[in-house]
């Protein structure tokens, strides 16, 4: 039976735990704000990235540039790898890091050689715990704000890395902000460019009026030029979603915490109550029994 | 009077322009040229520089663009930049500190590589410059 002091210290220590899960809860809150609208203001710009894109693949070959074509053997494979910087966000950066040991576990071939990229903190001591190569780390960018630069700079490397046979494969790992309830973590190939595909519904009414459109300079130039841009699209778009993940993830790692922290307040207190109405009980007993005793 | 055309100018940040348009002259990668409704469907990249458009009532408007391309339809203009900015906004202390940054850079670039990067931005500075100061 634990004294009477040491619950209330206990309970004193769960309260200002509590205090401070509820004040990164509510900070996790307006970040994932920001973060929001960040991937709002990205959106029209990829609708419309994708709507050009899109067309223009089906206008030009198959062939018009060399980032659409896969390597005839795949041995060196390069993960970009988006995490948070910060842990105490539940499961949100081991889901992250899992689906990276589930993807190199499922490729059979022992010789591949991996090597990363990492965005945050979280993945890079991952990838230096289990010793993968570590090309490039890019640490507080992943939850803070952060500008298409960003994406761009690191995104060329990898365009370059892929012409020059560095890489044979680069893979983007980022965790998609399905809902504040739901995050997945998605894994991506970036390089070779996977065929685009066009969604069928606006196929027919697009390719009429983009056959008759004028490029300048030409249409395989045109994409060459647009696909780079591409990459680094995806890498920005998956920045972004992983910002927001990681505050939605924080938001409820935080807010079951301070429930949790409720509850051991309430479980506490009244083990608390208890030792302090047996230790009433006994001291009534004493002096009853002092009492009776001097009668007698 | 022709009819007005819609100019939509995003970058990945946000939508920077989003008006009617009496005339669009933007800077292609093969010279610049002008858009009025009715344009044929044309897509083409753009250079480091400054879109120019004359909004409804008529007035001149300045828009920095760096690295994009843009698609001309007969009744709008949608222009993908990585950077874009309003004459107004432009933050010309920035942009100058930038172009003696990029000028250092280019004088004790080592690899060619950050020779080209470090022009890349000079230019950028200086178009900011440039049209920001033409008022």
């Amino acid at each position: 039976m634990p004294s009477l002091k040491d619950v209330q210290l206990k309970i004193q220590g769960v309260k200002k735990t509590k205090q401070i899960t509820k004040a990164m809860g509510m900070v996790a809150t307006s970040r994932l704000r920001g973060a929001q609208g960040a991937m709002e203001g990205f959106r029209p710009y990829a609708e419309k990235f994708s709507e050009v894109l899109g067309s223009l693949a089906e206008k030009a070959g198959d062939e018009a540039s060399p980032l659409l074509i896969p390597k005839e053997a795949v041995k060196k494979i390069h993960v970009v790898l988006c995490t948070s910087d910060r842990g105490l966000c539940g499961g949100f950066n081991i889901n992250l890091t899992d689906s990276v040991k589930k993807f190199i576990k499922s490729n059979p071939d022992p010789e591949v050689e991996y090597s990363f990229t990492c965005f945050g903190k979280k993945g890079r001591d991952w990838c230096r715990k289990n010793q993968y190569a570590i090309v490039e780390e890019h640490l507080g960018i992943v939850g803070s704000r952060f500008g298409f630069n960003v994406a761009s700079t690191a995104g060329k490397k990898f365009v370059d890395g892929f012409l020059s046979d560095d890489y044979d494969e680069v893979y983007l790992v980022y965790s998609e902000f399905v809902s504040m309830a739901k995050q997945l973590p998605i894994m991506q190939k970036l390089l070779p460019i996977p065929p685009i595909e066009v969604e069928a519904e606006e196929t027919t009414e697009k390719t009429e009026y983009l056959a008759e459109h004028i490029c300048e300079p030409s249409a395989d130039e045109l994409l060459g030029e647009l696909l780079p841009r591409n990459v680094y699209v995806q890498i920005y778009r998956g920045l972004l979603e992983t910002s927001t993940s990681e505050h939605a993830a924080r938001m409820s790692a935080m807010d079951n915490a301070t429930k949790a922290c409720n509850d051991m307040i309430d479980n506490l207190t009244l083990a608390y109550n208890k030792a302090r109405q047996a230790a009433i009980t006994a001291d009534l007993m004493d002096i009853v029994g002092g009492a009776e005793a001097l009668k007698g | 009077m022709a009819e007005n055309i819609r100019l939509e100018v995003v970058t990945p940040e946000k939508s920077v322009v989003s008006e009617a348009a009496q005339i669009v002259m933007a800077p292609g990668t093969l010279g610049e040229f002008g858009v009025l409704s009715g344009h044929t469907p044309f897509l083409t990249t753009l250079k480091t520089g400054s879109l120019k458009y004359k909004d409804e009532t008529g007035r001149e408007r300045f828009v920095f663009l760096s690295g994009g391309f843009a698609e001309a339809l007969p009744d709008r203009v949608t222009v993908l930049a990585e950077s874009a900015e309003r004459r107004v906004d432009i933050d010309i202390e920035r942009a100058k500190a930038a172009a003696e940054r990029a000028e250092k850079r280019m004088q004790s670039g080592s690899t060619d590589t950050d020779f080209i990067r470090a022009k890349a931005a000079l230019l950028r500075a200086i178009s900011r410059i440039q049209l920001a100061e033409t008022r």
